[in-house]
């Protein structure tokens, strides 16, 4: 895989996200209360809703448009709403993260 | 053919005991009685309130002169006895009267004891003992002077009370480190030490007195530590040792007092003793109720009745001071093999403590609340086994119902006049009868129209097991909503608990509370985090990751994902100036739409999120602030253009307006806050439909609040008129105040004064000065680390990771 340095873990808010420009849109990087590191395409599948501006609880996030709850390890929607959005790998080595591009290239070539 | 009694002594143990014996054998005695003291039979135990005033010596009679007439007693009053022989069986009184006996009781009873310090027997040192004593203490109180009183035991304490109530400046001097140490353990000796001081008594413990001075009469009392009290009269009440001496003269077997046997017989066959000069199994008494056993038992053995015999029992002590509550009972020391179960209530001075050994009680102290202690008392004497009921027994009888294990049988088992809810005084049976009467099915209805539990909210618990025993399971408590999913509790109990344990941080919240989740859900953060903004503003560190993203970045989010601002326009009043900044914000920044809000101000929407800080910038420099647009807060205070142009304006409403809002911007509120100011009845500000609204008339400001134009539409609600500026906003500030409070987190003004009753809302806001004054006061502190423009904070560099994206990748790759 091709892993791109981001940047590091205290960039991100505990309980929180930022984001990444890719040629695909937006991910979003998460970083939970107990330091996990996760990121999906911010985009939430119902109405797009920027996933990364959204509370993040637990390993969730709720979108701030219409309060889906996503899920950052598998990016399905847990409840009753049926949906999911692309999750995409990330390494942590120490405090520096990256994430594989790949996914991204296969999926534009 | 009648046998010839005598008896020693007219105290209320003979007295009983005759008594007693005339009921079971009244013509076998041929009774007389010598009394040293030249009265009838009276209740020694209400000599203090004879002291105090409260009751006169004619009240206090027991055995007044007519009984002995009638029950053909002879009463020789005034008469010591000086010696008894015991071969002639005949005693001597010191008028020279003999009497011959067949059968003799001695009830001497005790005498005080005097400490042998230098100047005891100065005239002006009396003990209290008899009605002689309290007579001389009542008539040395005539002259206010300054009393001292050695002993702060039961009787020394009564006295002190007593005299202070005839006016005079007491001191307690008590050689121990607290009051009555030997019936309270120190902890309730101090809350009556506290009571006796705010009576103006003064108490000095561990007070050792070394003399008692005075020139022919008392003067002062000398303390061993140097200390100089000055006294015209000194009470002695440390204590009381039995009067034997008679007996002991007469050859009769005696320790500390007469020596007798169960029967209350002493080693004469034919002389009894009882009374507190009697000595039982190695034990003296000194309060009544074994003394009225002892006078049981003898007068049965009198009767005939062999079998008859004293059993030693504890006996509860009383403190009879008026106001002073206090119940002591058997052993209270602490030790390894003992638990005890100790209640506090330091507002209202209540102390209990029982000490158990084995789940049976064997001691209580009762302090400020003695009701339970005859029941405490019972379960002593009857060894019963408590552990069934050891969680509710501190509580006392009213809370063991048939099932004492069950809480709801302790709310069943409660009297109907009991207090359920302190706040708005409503007792038990107007919760259960508005229940049955006007069919209440929901605590929020129970709240709407009995006020029980609609304040503070502490009660719920018992409100709704009142619920769940009046409609069975028609209701179920369960039904009271949860926050969210993370807990059980709702946002009532749990804003009740945030304040009632002190918890200060979200993650404090979540460990006391229990919840289910890590760390939450997006319902109960923002929630958590506006509790805790509203109700600890100084020591709470505001948690953006716990905010909507709206307030987190202080703009409006957009379907779009971008955002909108809307900057403040005090009242809706702009000008030229301001104007032009916003039209060169939105060329610079390309925004693609204006439009003007209801809230009487200008909205540009569709501004990148990166370009945020930037656009606030440039509105920064023409001086506007964020205008909270976006937030749970106060939002805008619309108003008309009032008495300054308008030709039917009363008030100046525009000035108001934007007083209001200028007092009151960047607060919290559990859900948005809109108001309105219209300088006449024709509202043209439409602040009749506002949260808070405010209709100006000639005679002042009418305030209207709970008005609703969304999702419901409402009117509002008349708040009351006011008659100056600075009144209208006090109401307004104190009323919002109070919602923040109350309200729980996105419930508008309107249901949260649905839910607490707008008559109660009323009565705290315009008819209770203080409370509003409270409120207004706890606002304009909160106001104090509210009140910073979010907007120029961010300028400044604040949450730069909001605004930025965290990197840019992958171009090049897919350039490729």
């Amino acid at each position: 895989m091709n892993w791109i340095a981001i940047g590091s873990l205290s960039d991100i808010p505990r309980r929180g996200a930022r984001c990444v420009d890719t040629p695909e849109g937006k991910i979003a990087i998460f970083r939970t209360a107990d330091d996990q590191v996760y990121a999906i395409e911010d985009h939430c599948p119902h109405k797009g809703g920027p996933l990364s501006q959204g509370i993040v609880h637990g390993t969730a996030v709720t979108c701030p448009l219409h309060n889906w709850v996503i899920s950052l390890e598998t990016g399905r929607a847990l409840g009753a709403d049926e949906g999911a959005v692309r999750t995409i790998p990330v390494r942590v080595e120490g405090e520096r993260l990256f994430i594989a591009l790949e996914a991204l290239a296969s999926r534009a070539a | 053919m009648t046998e010839k009694l005598v008896i020693i002594g007219n105290g209320m143990a003979p007295g009983r005991m005759l008594e007693h014996l005339l009921e079971k054998a009244s013509d076998r005695y041929e009774v007389t009685i010598f009394n040293a003291e030249p009265r009838v039979n009276y209740d020694r135990i209400m000599l203090s309130p004879v002291l105090s005033g409260e009751k006169d010596y004619e009240e206090i009679i027991i055995h007044g002169d007519g009984w002995y007439i009638k029950h053909g007693i002879t009463l020789y009053k005034g008469h010591k006895i000086i010696a008894i022989d015991r071969a002639g069986k005949t005693v001597t009184s010191d008028h020279g009267v003999t009497e011959p006996y067949d059968k003799l009781v001695i009830a001497t009873g005790s005498v005080p004891f005097i400490i042998p310090v230098p100047g005891h027997n100065l005239p002006g040192v009396l003990t209290y003992r008899d009605l002689d004593d309290v007579r001389a203490m009542m008539l040395a109180a005539q002259s206010r002077a300054k009393a001292v009183v050695i002993g702060g035991g039961l009787l020394g304490l009564e006295a002190a009370a007593g005299l202070n109530a005839q006016g005079m400046d007491v001191t307690v001097l008590h050689v121990m480190p607290t009051l009555m140490e030997r019936q309270l353990d120190p902890a309730a000796g101090y809350l009556l030490q506290r009571a006796v001081e705010q009576r103006g008594i003064k108490v000095i413990t561990k007070a050792n007195t070394q003399a008692i001075t005075g020139n022919g009469k008392v003067e002062q009392v000398e303390l061993a530590d140097g200390t100089v009290i000055p006294a015209t009269l000194v009470v002695m009440a440390v204590g009381i040792r039995p009067n034997a001496a008679l007996a002991k003269e007469a050859g009769i077997a005696a320790n500390r007092g007469i020596v007798v046997d169960a029967g209350m017989r002493s080693n004469d066959p034919d002389i009894y003793a009882l009374g507190e000069c009697a000595e039982v199994n190695g034990m003296v008494y000194g309060l009544v109720a074994p003394l009225y056993e002892m006078a049981r038992v003898a007068a049965s053995q009198l009767a005939g009745d062999e079998t008859a015999a004293f059993v030693h029992s504890d006996t509860p002590t009383k403190l009879k001071v008026t106001g002073i509550e206090l119940f002591s009972l058997g052993d209270f020391a602490d030790g390894d093999d003992r638990q005890e179960i100790v209640l506090r209530d330091a507002s209202a001075g209540v102390y209990k403590r029982l000490v158990l050994k084995d789940d049976r009680i064997i001691g209580t102290v009762l302090y400020g609340e003695t009701a339970d202690g005859a029941w405490f008392n019972d379960l002593k004497k009857k060894q019963t086994d408590i552990s069934p009921m050891r969680d509710t027994l501190i509580f006392g009888q009213s809370y063991q119902g048939g099932a004492p294990l069950d809480p709801m049988a302790a709310v069943a088992a409660l009297p109907d006049d009991a207090e359920i809810c302190g706040c708005n005084g409503v007792c038990k049976s107007k919760i259960t009868g508005a229940i049955t009467a006007k069919g209440l099915t929901s605590l929020d209805d129970v709240r709407a129209h009995t006020k029980a539990s609609a304040s503070c909210g502490s009660c719920t618990g018992l409100v709704e097991k009142l619920m769940v025993l009046t409609l069975g399971d028609t209701y179920n408590p369960a039904a009271v909503q949860p926050m969210c999913g993370c807990t059980t509790l709702g946002h009532d109990e749990v804003r009740r608990l945030i304040k009632a344990k002190h918890l200060k941080t979200i993650p404090a919240v979540m460990q006391e509370l229990e919840w289910a989740t890590s760390c939450g859900c997006a319902k109960c953060r923002p929630a958590l985090n506006y509790y805790l903004v509203c109700d600890w503003p100084d020591d709470y560190a505001d948690d953006y990751q716990s905010r909507f993203i709206n307030e987190r970045v202080h703009a409006n989010i957009q379907k779009d994902g971008t955002y909108s601002v809307v900057p403040r326009m005090w009242g809706g009043v702009t000008n030229a100036a301001e104007l032009r900044a916003i039209a060169d914000v939105v060329d610079k920044f390309e925004i693609p739409m204006v439009k003007v809000t209801g809230g009487q101000r200008i909205d540009m929407l569709g501004i990148r999120k990166e370009d945020l800080p930037a656009v606030w910038a440039d509105l920064g420099q023409a001086g506007f602030v964020s205008g909270h647009a976006y937030a749970k807060g106060l939002r805008t205070v619309k108003t008309c253009v009032g008495s300054d142009w308008c030709r039917f304006g009363t008030q100046d409403s525009t000035g108001l307006g934007i007083r209001i809002e200028k007092f009151m911007w960047g607060s919290w509120t559990p859900a948005k806050v809109k108001m309105a100011v219209s300088g006449c009845p024709r509202n043209c500000a439409e602040a009749t439909c506002k949260d808070v609204g405010v209709i100006c008339v000639d005679s002042g400001y009418e305030i209207h609040f709970a008005g609703a134009a969304g999702l419901d539409i409402k009117g509002t609600e008349v708040l009351g008129l006011v008659r100056t500026e600075d009144e209208a906003l006090e109401h307004i500030v104190a009323l919002t105040q109070m919602y923040r409070e109350q309200g729980r987190y996105l419930e508008r003004i309107y249901k949260w004064a649905k839910r607490i009753g707008i008559p109660e809302i009323k009565r705290q806001i315009m008819d209770d000065d203080a409370k509003r004054k409270a409120y207004f006061d706890r606002f304009v502190f909160s106001q104090k680390f509210a009140q910073v423009d979010p907007w120029s904070e961010r300028v400044s560099g604040k949450d730069k990771h909001e605004f930025r994206p965290m990197a840019t990748v992958g171009f090049a790759q897919a350039a490729e």
